[in-house]
C-alpha cells in the first residue's frame, strides 16, 4: 500500500487525474443518448474518481474530496430523483413514469428525451453513492495497532484445497 | 470422496448444459425467437417515439423504466446491507470502548 | 450441428470453471471468486445471444434507417447493464460477511469453520 509520504509522483498524478475522470464520467452520462453509455457506467466512473483519492491519500486525507457520511445519502438522493420524475409525470396527468405528461411544456417526443436524461442522472447518483459506501465499509474494519489485524493471522495455514 | 462427488456434479451439470445447448438456434440467426417479436418493435419505433438514437438507453429508461427503478433500489439495498453489517457494528464497538 | 453454436459452448466452459471454484475449493474467498466467474459467464451468454449476422450497434443511424435486421438485438444488452452493477454490489455484501466471519472465528477455511460451529453448538 503506497502511503502519501512514499511517492510524490503518485500523489501529483492522482491529483491531476481526478477532475479528468469526473469530466469523462459526466460525458458518458450525458451522451448516453447518442452512443453507448448512460447512468450505470457514468456512476461507476464517478465512484472510481473518488476511490482513486481514497487509495492514494488514505481514508482521512481524502475526506475533503468526498466525506464518508455522504455515501448513503447520495444513494437516497439518486432514487428520489428517479421516483420524483415518475411522480412528476403523474402530477402532469399521466401514469407513473409516463414521460409524455411531464409539465415542462415541450412536444411529447422531446419530453421523453428529457425524461430519459433525468432518470439516468438519478441512476448515476445512486450507483456512485452505493459503490463509495461499500468501499468505505470494507476498508478500516479494525483500527491498526489494536493487536490483531487482517494481515497477522498467525501461522500460515498452508492447506490449499486445490 | 467429497472432492470426487464435486467433480461428478460439475461433469453432470456440464453434460446437461451441452445437451440443452444443442437446442439453441444457430449463432447469429436473425430469425431466432428472441430477436423477432418485441425487439423489432423497439428498433422500429424507438427513435421516432423519443428522438434518441441509442436504442439500449431508450429500452431501459423509457419502455422498461419501471424495471430499472427496481434494479436501482436493489443496488442501494445491497449498499445499505453492507452499511448495517459493518459500520453500525463498528460504531457500537467504539461506544462500548468509551 | 455443434459447430455453428460454438460461442455458446465457450460460455458453458467458463460457467463450469466458476462452478469448479464454488464447489471444490475450500477457502471462502476462492468460492466467492468462483461465484464472480459464474456471473460473468452468464452475462457473456446473454451478450453472445444478441448477435445477428450483418448487424451493427443498436444506435439509430440515418443511413441504415428503420430496418430491424440491420441492428443487433438490444434487449439482452439492456438486461445485462444492470446485472453487472448488481454483481458488484453483491460481491461487496459477500466481502462484508467474510470480514465479519474472519473477525469472529479467525479463519476462512471451510472445514475449520464447520468444526468451530459444531463445537459451538455442542457447548450450547
Amino acid at each position: 500500500m503506497i502511503r502519501p509520504k512514499d511517492s510524490i509522483i503518485v500523489e501529483v498524478v492522482a491529483r491531476f487525474m481526478v477532475p479528468f475522470i469526473q469530466i469523462f464520467a459526466f460525458y458518458v452520462i450525458f451522451h448516453g443518448h447518442y452512443s453507448p453509455g448512460g447512468g450505470f457506467q457514468g456512476g461507476a466512473l464517478l465512484a472510481g474518481s473518488v476511490l482513486l483519492q481514497r487509495v492514494v491519500f488514505g481514508k482521512r486525507g481524502s475526506q475533503s474530496g468526498f466525506a464518508t457520511r455522504f455515501g448513503i445519502p447520495f444513494g437516497v438522493i439518486g432514487i428520489l430523483i428517479y421516483a420524483g420524475t415518475g411522480f412528476l409525470a403523474q402530477a402532469g396527468g399521466g401514469n407513473f413514469l409516463q414521460y409524455d405528461h411531464l409539465p415542462f411544456g415541450l412536444s411529447p417526443v422531446y419530453l421523453r428525451n428529457v425524461g430519459i436524461l433525468l432518470v439516468e442522472i438519478g441512476v448515476a447518483f445512486a450507483v456512485m453513492g452505493t459503490l463509495i459506501s461499500i468501499y468505505d465499509d470494507l476498508v478500516g474494519l479494525k483500527k491498526r495497532g489494536e493487536g490483531e489485524s487482517m494481515h497477522s493471522a498467525g501461522p500460515e495455514r498452508g492447506r490449499d484445497a486445490g | 470422496m467429497a472432492r470426487f462427488l464435486g467433480f461428478l456434479t460439475i461433469l453432470a451439470v456440464g453434460a446437461v448444459l451441452v445437451y440443452g445447448g444443442m437446442g439453441l438456434p444457430a449463432f447469429g440467426d436473425p430469425n431466432a425467437p428472441a430477436a423477432v417479436h418485441v425487439s423489432d418493435q423497439y428498433l422500429e419505433h424507438g427513435y421516432h417515439d423519443t428522438h434518441t438514437p441509442n436504442i439500449v438507453t431508450v429500452m431501459i429508461a423509457d419502455y422498461r423504466s419501471f424495471d430499472t427503478l427496481g434494479e436501482t433500489i436493489v443496488v442501494f439495498t445491497a449498499g445499505l446491507a453492507c452499511f448495517l453489517l459493518l459500520r453500525a457494528e463498528r460504531r457500537r464497538e467504539e461506544e462500548d470502548a468509551e | 450441428m455443434l459447430a455453428d453454436k460454438w460461442p455458446y459452448f465457450a460460455t458453458v466452459l467458463m460457467l463450469l470453471i466458476g462452478l469448479y471454484g464454488m464447489v471444490v475449493k475450500r477457502n471462502l474467498v476462492k468460492k466467492l471468486i468462483g461465484m464472480n466467474i459464474f456471473q460473468s459467464a452468464i452475462i457473456l451468454f446473454f451478450i453472445v445471444y444478441a448477435w445477428k449476422d450483418a448487424g451493427t450497434v443498436p444506435v439509430h443511424d440515418a443511413a441504415l434507417g428503420d430496418d430491424p435486421s440491420r441492428y443487433i438485438n438490444p434487449i439482452p444488452h439492456g438486461l445485462m447493464l444492470t446485472a453487472i452493477v448488481v454483481s458488484v454490489a453483491t460481491t461487496g455484501v459477500a466481502l462484508a460477511l467474510l470480514s465479519l466471519i474472519y473477525k469472529r472465528f479467525g479463519t476462512l477455511e471451510e472445514d475449520e469453520l464447520l468444526r468451530e460451529l459444531r463445537t459451538d453448538r455442542e457447548r450450547g
